[in-house]
């Protein structure tokens, strides 16, 4: 076919410059020279060293003794895990809620599905701190949700329900400050579905739940993979919801590579967990590929 | 609720599943109550957001009066509608080639690097971008904020244009063409707007991004290039007092004001019933 | 005719204020509320200096955004422990503090601090302590040491607050088991780790947000704070008839000083001379103090202070409290700091 981005390479190669020249420039040389640190040495108050060291990837299995050994150390293993275990909690709880409320806005009438677009995006013009503050006041001691138990005089004076502080307010904090994330691909996925060809695949397949697997799922497909990539890897690094509504009793890997830069300053060590995370995520991502390519998206006009 | 297409109308249409209404609405006070209460708090008398001492419309009076405030929530507009508009453009070109250009060698690596910004921790970005920007002496003041967040909006911007791309029908297209229809035609008449969608959620998710990022523009700006996120973090100190509330609530309340405004033109203008 | 007798006035005010060049811009970055507006108003109209102002969360951001190398900016305003890290490091430059007339009006505790002995770079700015706030009324007693914080009654279990920074905590712990900062005895170091592990089940949260917010509102009894914020935390509580209260434990509590420094990079270095030197005025610096709730180090300041911040017990210190500096730790201190912290929050 001839259309617009045809195959030829000249127009591939315009189409795809800018992107991939802004994404070189400012994002593979700062992460190169951040690999480049990873094999560095701290300097006692922050910076680098320009001596070489793998240390810090050391560090991160092991603990060296007063004694120079090496002993095999689980703590930044468990954070690792700890936060790859928040992240998909969020991951599944953005999507329960926001695959239902996708499809509810692509069967809107056509005027008005921009609009819960927008509906949707405007409760984040305001502050993530100061929306995450919200929370607080809502799932808090005194707060919105216990204010009626206390008067119905269900809780005592002093007693607590305990929403906060608890993996349920992260949760619920990680789903709501990354929802959008989730719904719009969703919603921009299935909103080119015909509805009627899928009244017609209904009748061929005789179950809605078959239709429903058959073939909305896989032409939502494209909408749900990137919503849940789109929420995933932000919100391994989330450290404001663990935070503030976690109490911060736990390290998250957001927390802890931030303190790598900031408190702790070993920048080395800092950049090593960054180039850790960024390969496991990169393996997941094409191992993903791999499985993703015998089964191309149906649907469309071939 | 019932879309407006007779055709499928034996028994309950396919899309419509009961009490999708029901968990809408819900979902609507699930994404409001924060908002209602932020806006509450932001006519607290005291200085002490979650502590309510009474009425006061002081806080929007100091934020009026601030000039510092005013500046950074203006330059978070700035980078926001700039990096905005620049990542969509990109990252909309972008996937235009990568849906339909075909398969070609290196296509999933050019995945891979527009997804990158997403993966790597963001004060990681944000050291090596500083480190990058003082070692090349790139100092053009709001524009290094203004690149740093191009460049981690695109893969926001990216995902969704991709995923309505994805298995999108071109029959219309081909059919566009079939009638000698220039290409540019074709596109901007035809492509673009069935694509529509999923460059206005790129356009949001990228904006929402911007206008909430701290840590990079933290360590990116420079003098008198403070946004809103950094101000308010920066408070944490002395404490987060009710004037953020009132800032972020006159920011909705133009926003709201925007949409309402968009509403009316749409609705009143030709293009309402085009799918 | 007219404009020669404005020029005429213009200089001579100029003059009197004691000025070297009377425009151009500042540009100053601290932390967000802790720049009176008034003085900076007050300091554009005496000097025609145009000032920006720019902000950051931490110590630690703005040590690792200068190491970064990032420039434009005037004046920072890092903390004493911090300071020996910029001096060295070559991130601030020499300003000679000691030879601008208003030096003269610092406190004489205040002069050639052990951070910057000569007084060559840093203009002294606020000081305070850090120590921890509680509800009096809930808690039933005074607080008298630090034991009701590390190793509280049954009935405190999730009523605890700590500061998220380590080294805040830490010290305090050291404070508590009569140690040394910035210790690099393993075994010391193991002593500290047990108290903040037995600790934990009585936390509520380690953060430095919302710390007034959370005391206010009955989640947390006792709360590690500073006490600046606890002098604006007890009067907002008093408005709620809530008893709030700082406490100067018999360990000590913790003092920290900030200072005006000039980066190597600024670009207007006259300029924040003149800032520095119209900072260390009583009346600017009370105009300061006023602003921020906490003390200033010039002689003569009291006086032109608010009534209800010259009484304040969080901020006049009682004669007989022991007061500690922390200091910046190097890398092997630093290195075991971070291994308790991260096995205390495993």
């Amino acid at each position: 076919m001839a259309l617009l981005p045809a195959r030829a390479p000249l127009r591939r190669t315009l189409g795809l410059l800018p992107a991939v020249a802004i994404i070189l420039a400012f994002m593979v040389v700062p992460v190169a020279i951040m690999a480049v640190f990873s094999f560095l040495v701290p300097r006692s108050f922050g910076g680098v060293e320009w001596t070489f060291s793998t240390d810090a990837y050391v560090q991160i299995l092991f603990e060296r003794m007063l004694d120079d050994s090496l002993r095999f150390s689980p703590g930044y293993l468990m954070i690792v895990l700890r936060s790859f275990g928040l992240a998909l909690l969020a991951t599944v709880s953005c999507l329960l809620v926001g695959f239902p409320v996708a499809w509810f806005m692509a069967r809107r009438p056509p005027g008005e599905r921009n609009l819960w677009v927008l509906l949707i995006t405007i409760p984040f013009w305001t502050n993530q701190l100061v929306r995450t503050f919200a929370w607080i006041i809502i799932l808090g001691r005194n707060g919105v949700i216990e204010a009626p138990f206390r008067w119905a005089g269900i809780l005592d004076q002093g007693a607590t329900l305990g929403l906060m502080y608890s993996n349920l307010a992260i949760t619920v904090g990680l789903t709501y400050t990354f929802i959008p994330l989730m719904v719009l691909p969703i919603y921009a996925s299935l909103e080119k579905l015909d509805f009627s060809l899928v009244e017609a695949a209904a009748d061929l397949y005789s179950s809605r739940l078959a239709t429903f697997r058959r073939v909305v799922i896989p032409l939502a497909r494209p909408g749900i993979i990137a919503g849940c990539l789109l929420v995933f890897i932000p919100s391994l690094g989330a450290f404001i919801q663990p935070d503030l509504l976690g109490g911060g009793k736990k390290l998250m890997l957001g927390t802890l590579v931030q303190f790598q830069f900031t408190t702790a300053r070993n920048w080395p060590f800092g950049a090593a967990i960054a180039m850790v995370l960024l390969a496991l995520v990169m393996v997941v991502l094409i191992l993903h590929a791999r499985a993703a390519r015998p089964h191309p998206a149906p649907g469309g006009g071939q | 609720m019932t879309g407006p297409r007779p055709a499928a109308r034996r028994r309950r249409p396919f899309g419509e599943v009961p009490g999708l209404g029901t968990l809408a609405a819900g979902f609507l006070v699930f994404l409001y109550a924060p908002i209602a209460v932020l806006v509450a708090y932001s006519f607290n008398a005291g200085s002490i957001v979650m502590v309510w001492t009474g009425f006061s419309t002081d806080w929007y009076a100091r934020a009026f009066a601030n000039a510092d405030i005013r500046q950074a929530a203006f330059n978070s507009l700035v980078v926001a509608v700039t990096a905005t508009a620049i990542a969509t453009v990109v990252a909309t070109l972008a996937a235009l080639v990568l849906a339909r250009g075909g398969r070609f060698r290196g296509s999933e690596a050019v995945l891979g690097l527009i997804s990158l910004p997403l993966m790597v921790p963001e004060i990681v970005t944000a050291v090596a971008v500083l480190v990058f920007f003082s070692g090349i002496g790139l100092n053009l003041g709001l524009g290094n904020v203004v690149i740093a967040h191009v460049t981690f909006c695109i893969p926001f911007a990216f995902m969704p244009i991709r995923a309505r791309l994805d298995g999108m029908d071109t029959t219309l297209e081909q059919a566009a063409q079939d009638l000698y229809a220039s290409e540019w035609a074709t596109f901007r008449l035809v492509t673009l707007p069935l694509l529509m969608p999923g460059v206005l959620a790129g356009a949001m998710l990228s904006f929402v991004i911007s206008m909430d990022d701290f840590i990079i523009t933290m360590m990116v700006a420079g003098a008198g290039d403070t946004t809103l996120p950094v101000y308010i973090y920066s408070m944490i100190r002395h404490g987060i007092t009710p004037e953020v509330n009132a800032v972020s609530s006159i920011l909705l309340l133009v926003s709201i004001v925007l949409v309402t405004l968009y509403w009316f033109m749409t609705r009143t203008g030709p293009g309402t019933a085009r799918r | 005719m007219r404009t020669t007798a404005i020029l005429a006035t213009a200089t001579a005010l100029a003059c009197a204020a004691g000025l070297a060049r009377a425009d151009g811009k500042l540009n100053i970055y601290n932390w967000t509320d802790y720049t009176a507006p008034d003085l900076i108003a007050k300091f554009e109209a005496a000097t025609g200096i145009d000032v920006t102002l720019d902000t950051y969360d931490t110590n630690e951001t703005l040590l690792a955004k200068m190491q970064a190398g990032a420039r434009g900016y005037d004046i920072i305003v890092p903390s004493h422990n911090f300071i020996p890290i910029f001096i060295p490091g070559g991130l601030v430059q020499a300003v000679d503090v000691a030879t601008m007339p208003n030096f003269a009006n610092v406190d004489e505790r205040w002069r050639f601090p052990a951070w910057d002995p000569e007084q060559k770079y840093s203009a002294p700015f606020h000081w305070g302590t850090s120590s921890v706030a509680y509800r009096r009324d809930l808690l039933g007693h005074e607080l008298t040491s630090l034991r009701d914080f590390f190793e509280p009654a049954e009935e405190l279990r999730g009523r605890i607050m700590g500061f998220e920074t380590p080294e805040e905590i830490v010290n305090l712990g050291h404070l508590y088991l009569g140690q040394a900062f910035c210790n690099e005895n393993p075994e010391e170091m193991q002593k500290v780790q047990d108290l903040l592990v037995a600790q934990k089940p009585y936390i509520l949260a380690y953060s430095s947000e919302g710390v007034n917010d959370r005391l206010i509102n009955g989640d947390a009894i006792i709360a590690n704070q500073w006490n600046g914020n606890a002098f604006r935390g007890r009067i907002t509580a008093a408005e709620q008839g809530k008893d709030l209260a700082y406490a100067y434990p018999v360990e000590g509590v913790i003092a920290w000083a900030d200072g005006l420094l000039v980066p190597t990079t600024a670009e207007n270095v006259e300029n924040a001379r003149i800032f520095m030197n119209f900072v260390m005025d009583p009346e600017n610096m009370a105009l300061q103090s006023d602003f921020t709730g906490f003390a200033g180090p010039i002689t003569g300041q009291d006086a032109h202070m608010s009534e209800e911040l010259r009484g304040a017990p969080e901020i006049e210190m009682p004669a007989d409290a022991k007061m500690v500096f922390s200091f910046a730790c190097n890398a092997a201190a630093q290195g075991l700091i971070d291994r308790v912290w991260t096995n205390v929050l495993r």
